[in-house]
């Protein structure tokens, strides 16, 4: 069963997280960079939590230290290239996205399922939702899986997605980028994040890239253009290595 | 060797196309008699339903063990995974059927939503266990959060609802990282 560290500081204390936070915010952009002019992504208010998060120290048991189990059967081959599996090929600058996913000591996490989605070269979502006055693609859904190898490698075929209208701000875009869902080895290590495109002029822009207060963690989710990943004659390589947080948990460091 | 942990970000609101599965919900067996029912609604701190909300269920088999299995994503309707993800519908209801967890008598959950920066984690317990440390050092209405509810009528089936904010507000949990990195928001 889990522990708990004293929870003086963890309950009870009713936080208002928004001011906090948008406080926050304000050091981060006078200290940085131009992109720090533009105001982060805070989300709808009402939606986040007012209370701080109880924290929980794991002991080996706990179930949140085990992670689902994805396989074969979960996966084919097949998932992890988009540009297939319809009538004909899809508009746009086909790329190939690959890179490690690793946990905080640099292990490889192996085994794990990796998902992927995007809007497609002319930034529009296939989705109900998604007014984006740009065409859709009949050849392009936009979505793929794979799980990672033994050194805990994951590759993907697509093309890259368009930009398309920020509807929350006037005049505003959001850059290219691609949606990544991870599992790590923990249920603790469960990361959503998007992965964005080297030079973009968009990026300093972007709301959403802003959300990530710190300057340099955000710079964690820009690609890389790497030759070694393009399909010669017909794709461009971004590599991009994904770290997975989560307990320090010593009891796993052999055999996982 | 110590590498800073990727950010994360938003779910954005078209997932839609990607991570809902068939029979995401459908963690037990077909027609397993031990088979629980869990459903409640995600509602913010307006009392509004939050639609478009992805949860995730992940815990211990009825035995206890927490090996998993291969088989959520395209399930054959025997074995059991571990594993389930639902979408919350418009009015922020979602429903899982799932077996009765061993040992451990609680479902980790993550929770992801469009407007909510990062994701939550909590646990929908189905029976406090005699001593617990996270919910012995809760206060009581904020313990009550964590706790599914018998249905009185409904064939084991327990409620439990999910508030992001507010008075009811559920107790979403931290799990210090290697850097001592707070949890989520």
């Amino acid at each position: 069963m889990a522990t708990t560290e004293p929870l003086a500081q963890g309950t009870g204390r009713d936080v208002e997280d928004v001011t906090e936070d948008f406080a926050e915010d304000c050091a981060g952009i006078a200290a940085g960079e131009a992109a720090g002019s533009v105001p982060p992504y805070r989300g709808r208010p009402e939606r986040h939590p007012r209370q701080r998060p109880v924290p929980l120290v794991l002991d080996p048991d706990a179930v949140e230290l085990r992670a689902p189990v994805f396989g074969a059967a979960d996966v084919s081959p097949l998932d992890a290239d988009l540009t297939t599996g319809h009538h004909g090929e899809p508009l746009g600058e086909r790329i190939t996205v690959g890179g490690r996913v690793l946990d905080g000591r640099g292990r490889p996490v192996r085994g794990q399922l990796v998902e992927l989605w995007q809007a497609n070269a002319a930034g529009r979502y296939v989705h109900r939702m998604d007014r984006h006055a740009a065409p859709l693609d009949a050849n392009f859904t936009g979505a793929g899986r794979c799980l990672t190898d033994d050194d805990g490698r994951y590759r993907f075929t697509t093309i890259r997605p368009g930009a398309y209208p920020d509807v929350t701000r006037h005049n505003a875009w959001r850059p290219s980028h691609l949606h990544f869902s991870l599992f790590g080895t923990a249920f603790t290590q469960r990361l959503v994040t998007q992965m964005y495109f080297p030079g973009d002029p968009l990026l300093p822009y972007d709301s959403i890239w802003t959300s990530v207060r710190d300057a340099t963690a955000r710079r964690r989710l820009v690609a890389a253009y790497d030759p070694g990943l393009n399909e010669p004659g017909l794709s461009l390589g971004y590599r991009w290595d994904v770290v997975l947080d989560g307990p320090a948990a010593t009891w796993a460091e052999e055999g996982r | 060797m110590s590498l800073p942990a990727t950010p994360a970000q938003t779910i954005g609101p078209f997932h839609g196309t990607a991570l809902p599965f068939p029979g995401g919900g459908e963690a037990a067996p077909v027609g397993h008699p031990d088979t629980i029912t869990v459903h409640g609604c995600v509602r913010d701190g307006d009392g509004a339903p939050v639609p478009e909300a992805l949860l995730e269920f992940w815990q211990a088999a009825p035995d206890g063990s927490l090996v998993g299995a291969p088989g959520s994503l395209r399930r054959d309707g025997a074995v059991f995974t571990g594993f389930a993800r639902v979408v919350t519908r418009e009015d922020g209801h979602y429903a899982l059927r799932t077996l009765p967890p061993g040992e451990a008598p609680y479902l980790a959950v993550c929770l992801l939503a469009p407007g909510l920066t990062r994701h939550l984690f909590t646990r929908v317990y189905l029976a406090f266990p005699e001593h617990d440390p996270l919910i012995d050092a809760l206060p009581p209405a904020r313990r009550a959060t964590l706790l599914a509810t018998p249905e009185a009528g409904g064939h084991r089936t327990y409620r439990f609802d999910i508030r992001l904010r507010g008075g009811a507000e559920t107790v979403f949990l931290a799990f210090p990282g290697r850097g001592g990195r707070p949890g989520p928001p």
